[in-house]
Parts: structure tokens; sequence; C-alpha cells
């Protein structure tokens, strides 16, 4: 079985942040008003921060969550609902979210996202709301799914054309939208990938990795 | 002969008069608010609040760890006295006991509070998963639940029969069925006792277990400055240190409104006083150690959550917190001359505002301080916030009110076990503690 991870190439990207835009797009991710963002309550799966890097430079990363292969967040849930899937997405159950959000303080990256209000979007913003992608009620925990949406969608029609699934039939919002290909998706586990590759190289390193999370979302280090 | 004596007991339980009506009226006023208060959460949702990211904890979790903390007043501290036989623990047990029972449905209410789902709040048990923290809280706080209701009810029968016995209508009624049939043989005073007795030693380590796993509940993360080993005892300290405050608080009250001067008399805060005095003495050893090692060791993000408290934005609540929790008590309580009633009144009051904010330093400046660079923001809690607490504090004081005036709040059949206890050397509850 395949185990999904995402490079991110900090020398390719430019900041321009069309992941950001896309993934809001895609994943029905509220409306969010600078207001709503001072008071702590921004709704985005994925942003843009800087992160000091060693040496004392800052580095834009587009943040998103980790992906990890040993969560903080999954273990501490009391329910269940927020748990690491066979294919390495730490995945969140909707209906079965609580809202405790004891998830999003164990989370070291601080990339879960809580539904303090009803999600609301501008009347003309509405109708382009992605059908794929259920609307999260009111106070439970969401955050980025690597589109989980996308790989059901490939897996099924892999299954219609009577073929196994390739790894390049699924690939996130993101990567797909990047202009400058800083982007890359695919199967760590395949040691013939492109990001098992890059995972591999000098370059990478993964976001606090001396706290044990073991992410998959890896970056590549800029100015080299 | 016993019949006068207790008549000051028993008197205050079948009347009612004009000032608890208006007592009751007023905090049923604000419970009534919080109740309305609390129906526009649910409809708004969790919005209502001023948390945020990062700070997703506040107001509702300080109070779930202050409460629970507090529940630590009565079947703890009134088994530990009751194991070491110290007899002048008599007139205060039951009070303690049900400050324990009351104050527990208020820290698990809080949680619900908190929840931005509590219509799913059964998902916890029709979906368990045991590696969360918060499972082991609900275990635990359940089992206490259970042990210390137990707890206090056992020791009450025999007093349930006494006020049978004496009343009629529907009060008669309800006490018939609570006395379970009691008419004091002495084998049913053998089984009572032993009950007790199996009761108060088993709900010790319940009680302990409560407010490690409580503690544990921010321990288990890798978040700066709740990652900390010592938080267990910590905690544990915590609670019986804020618990005994809120005994010597209730019991002032209760002597003073009730007329109980001649069964609560200066020893017994002489004595809790003392009792205080060591817990203050603990609490400020457990926070010094927990502060030197974070600021020692010079790691950043620990260091970012210390300097919060210590020098930045926490600052004046943090030492507002040492003053209240050690330097005020300490001073009163250090000097015999000033453990008065009085003396040993504002110490408690000072803890107990104290123990909050330490609960609340505890939670929010973690929270405030986060790994990741996001953006974070100065959180102070809502008006509805501060009502549901109001609420919380309003309740409470209007249930352990209607206690007092089902129940005797002084235990009566203890009270005349007393002078055989007293035919014994005087110095006999010392040395018993001094040999435990």
């Amino acid at each position: 079985m395949a185990r999904w991870g995402l490079v991110i190439d900090l020398d390719r990207c430019t900041a321009c942040q069309a992941c950001v835009v896309a993934c809001k797009h895609e994943n029905n991710v509220p409306f969010s008003t600078p207001e709503t963002s001072a008071r702590g309550r921004l709704m985005t799966w994925i942003q843009l921060v800087g992160v000091e890097m060693p040496g004392g430079t800052t580095a834009m990363m587009p943040m998103m969550c980790q992906q990890c292969d040993r969560p903080p967040c999954t273990d501490v849930c009391p329910t269940s609902a927020t748990y690491l899937n066979p294919e390495g997405i730490v995945a969140q159950i909707y209906p079965r979210c609580i809202g405790c959000r004891y998830c999003t303080n164990a989370c070291p990256y601080a990339v879960k996202l809580f539904n303090w209000t009803a999600p609301e979007w501008p009347e003309s913003m509405a109708p382009m709301r992605n059908p794929d992608v259920s609307i999260r009620p009111m106070g439970v925990v969401e955050k980025c799914t690597f589109c989980h949406h996308r790989l059901q969608q490939a897996r099924e029609e892999a299954r219609a054309a009577g073929r196994a699934l390739a790894a390049e039939d699924y690939v996130p919002a993101c990567v797909q939208t990047c202009p400058s290909d800083a982007m890359m998706f695919g199967d760590l586990d395949d040691p013939h990938s492109q990001v098992a590759g890059l995972a591999a190289s000098t370059r990478a390193f993964r976001w606090m990795e001396d706290l044990g999370t073991r992410p998959k979302v890896v970056y590549l280090r800029e100015g080299e | 002969m016993a019949q006068p004596e207790i008549e000051p007991i028993i008197s205050p339980i079948l009347s009612v008069g004009p000032s608890f009506k208006r007592w009751a009226m007023a905090l049923g006023a604000v419970v009534a608010w919080a109740a309305m208060v609390w129906v526009w959460q649910l409809y708004y949702g969790l919005g209502a609040t001023n948390l945020g990211r990062p700070i997703y904890w506040g107001l509702y979790i300080t109070n779930f760890v202050f409460f629970i903390g507090v529940s630590h007043a009565g079947t703890l501290i009134s088994a530990i006295l009751r194991i070491v036989h110290a007899e002048w623990r008599r007139p205060i047990t039951r009070m303690a006991e049900v400050i324990t029972v009351l104050v527990l449905f208020f820290g698990v209410g809080n949680v619900i509070l908190d929840l931005g789902r509590p219509d799913r709040a059964l998902s916890v048990i029709l979906h368990p998963h045991f590696r969360s923290p918060l499972l082991w809280d609900i275990c635990s706080i359940s089992v206490y639940l259970v042990c210390s209701t137990i707890y206090l009810y056992l020791p009450l029968i025999p007093d349930i029969a006494v006020l049978r016995d004496r009343t009629s209508g529907w009060r008669h009624t309800f006490y018939h069925r609570l006395a379970i049939g009691w008419i004091g043989s002495p084998a049913q005073w053998h089984r009572l006792e032993r009950a007790i007795g199996i009761m108060a030693i088993g709900v010790i380590p319940v009680a302990v277990s409560v407010h490690t796993v409580v503690s544990w509940v921010f321990a288990m993360t890798i978040q700066p400055m709740w990652h900390s080993s010592i938080f267990g005892p910590y905690f544990v300290v915590g609670a019986i240190f804020s618990g005994i405050a809120a005994i010597i608080t209730a019991m002032v009250i209760v002597r003073k409104v009730y007329g109980l001067e001649a069964y609560l008399k200066p020893v017994h805060f002489n004595n809790l006083g003392i009792l205080l005095l060591v817990m203050t003495c603990l609490w400020f050893y457990f926070t010094f150690a927990e502060h030197l090692t974070a600021w020692y060791a010079q790691e950043p993000r620990e260091l970012s959550v210390f300097d919060a408290k210590l020098y930045g934005r926490f600052a004046p609540l943090f030492w507002t917190m040492i003053a209240c929790c050690f330097v005020i008590p300490f001073t009163i309580l250090a000097n015999p001359r000033t453990r008065t009633i009085i003396g040993t009144l504002v110490a408690s009051i000072a803890i107990n505002i104290g123990m909050w904010i330490e609960r609340f330093t505890i939670v929010v400046p973690s929270l405030s301080n986060p790994r990741a660079p996001v953006h974070t923001f100065i959180y102070w809690p809502s008006w509805v916030e501060w009502s549901l607490m109001a609420g919380c504090f309003a309740a409470f004081t209007l249930l352990y009110m209607g206690f007092t005036k089902l129940f005797p709040i002084i235990s009566i059949w203890e009270l005349d076990e007393e002078p055989a206890a007293e035919a014994a050397p005087a110095a006999r509850p010392a040395t018993t503690l001094a040999e435990a």
C-alpha cells in the first residue's frame, strides 16, 4: 500500500500563495475576514509562514498538516475521530468529532482548525463550492487531508477502467496548481518515485523532526 | 441526653428563613442568566467565547481543573483524618464531603461547556479511544464520583434515621426511603463502621488518581511547560491545597449562618490552618522546582512560556498567584496568633483565588506561545465565558444551601461518640499522626 508524501522545494517556491487559494476552493474551506483572523479564527488548510532556518535566515514555508507517521494529535482524541489511516493520511471523521480541541492543542504545528461558528460564504461564492467535499458543521475540527476525496475518486476511476491505481492518478489541488512546480506528490515507499528520491536528498528536512513526529511533508532547503 | 445538644444542628434543616430565600433568589437569578447564555452559546457555537487558534482552551478548562481540584476537599481530607483517628475532624467531615460530590458535577460540566459538539458527548462512551488521557479522566472521575457519593451517604444513614423519627409528611417519606431501615442495632453499627472504614481507605487512591490524570491531559502532550513529569504530584498537591481552603471558607460561612459556634471551634480552624500551612509550603516547593528547571535549562520553547509568565503578558497574574498562594497564607498561618478563624478565612480566600489563577496560568500561557510561528493574540474571556463561570459558582452555592436544608451539615452520631474518644489521652490524635 502507498504511503503518500508531499515534497516542497523552497528554492522553487515563489510564495505566490496559489496553493492557498486552490486549497480553499477545492476543500470548501470557509471564508475568513481580517477581523476573524485577528481573533485567531482564520480558516485555511495551507498558510505561508516565516520559519527561521539554521544560519539565521527566514524561509517562507507553505505550512499544512504534516501528515505525521507518529501524529501527536491522534493519540489524544477521545473518540478516534482523528486517526492515521493505512495509507499514512491523518484522517478526520467530522461526524464523530466532539469538538474538545485536544488534538489542536497536542499538534505542535498548530495546523488543526476548529469551526468556531457555522461556516459562511459570501452569496456569490456559495455556488462555487466543491460538491465532492462535505461542508463541515459548526463545532468540529478540520485540517488538510491531502485532498483525500481525490484519492477516492482516482481509485474508483482506476477500478472502473480495470487497472491498478497508479501514483500519477492522485494529486492534491495544491500540487496541481503550483505554477513553479515547487510541490511534488507521490508514494514515499516506492523507491523509484520522484518524491522518495527527493526526500532522500541532502537538501531534505522535515519540520520539527526533532520532536519525533516523522512528518510526510518534506521540505527542500533553499539557497544551495 | 444528647437530644438538647443536637437541636442547633437539626433546627436549621427544618426551617427556611427569609435570608435563605433572598440568597436563593439572587443565586437562582444568576443561574437562570447563565442558562440563557448557555443556550445562546449552543446556538451560536464556541465563537461566543474569545478563544481562537492557538489558544484553544481557556476559561472553561481552567474551571474544570479548578473544580476537580476543589473536589479533593472532602473525601480525601476526611478519609485521611478518619484513618489517622484525628478526633477533631468529626464536625467538619460532612461539610467537606458535600463539597466534593457537588463540585465534581461542575468540573465535568465545564468540559461539556467547552465541547464544540456537546450533543455528541456520548460518543466518548460509545466510541472510546483509551489512548486518550481524556478517557482516563472520564474513567477516574466517574469512579471518584461514585465512591465519594457512597462515602458521603454511608455516614449520613444514622442521621437520616434521626430526621425520619422527627418529621412527618413528605420529609418523613423521603428520609424513610433514604434511611433504608436503620434502627441502630449493634449489627447495623458494626456493618456501617466497617463499610465506612473500607470506603475511607479505598477512596484515597481514587482521589489521587483523579488529579493525576487531570494533570496528564496536559503533561502527555509535547507542549512547552505542559510536558512535565512532576505535573501529577504537583496537581494533587494543588488540589488538596485548594480543597482545604474551600473547606475552611465553607466552614466559616456555615458557622456564621447557622450559629454553629459551639461545634466549629477555633481549634478546628487552628488544626486545618496547620494542615494548610504544610500544603502552602509543599505547593511553593513544587512551583519553585517546576519553574527553576524550565529556566535553568534555557530551552528556547520552554523559555518563551516561562518569560511570558514571569516577566511578560501573564506576569501580573503570575505574581498575584505567588502572593495569594504563598506570601499571604504563609505569613498568616505560620504565626499562631494570626491562625484564628478570621486569619484562616483570609488565607483560604487568597488561596482559592490564587489556585484559580494558577490553573489559568498553566492552561493559557503554553497555548499562547506555540512552537509553530502562527499568529497569536491576547486571550481574555468573553462575557459568555464569565457568565457561565458565575453560573457554575452560583449553582454550586445553591446546591450546597439546598443540602443544608435536607441533611445535617454536621454529623450528629459522630459527635455523640466524641466524648468517649476524648476520654483517651489528649495527645492521641498527634501521636497517631506521627505513627502514620
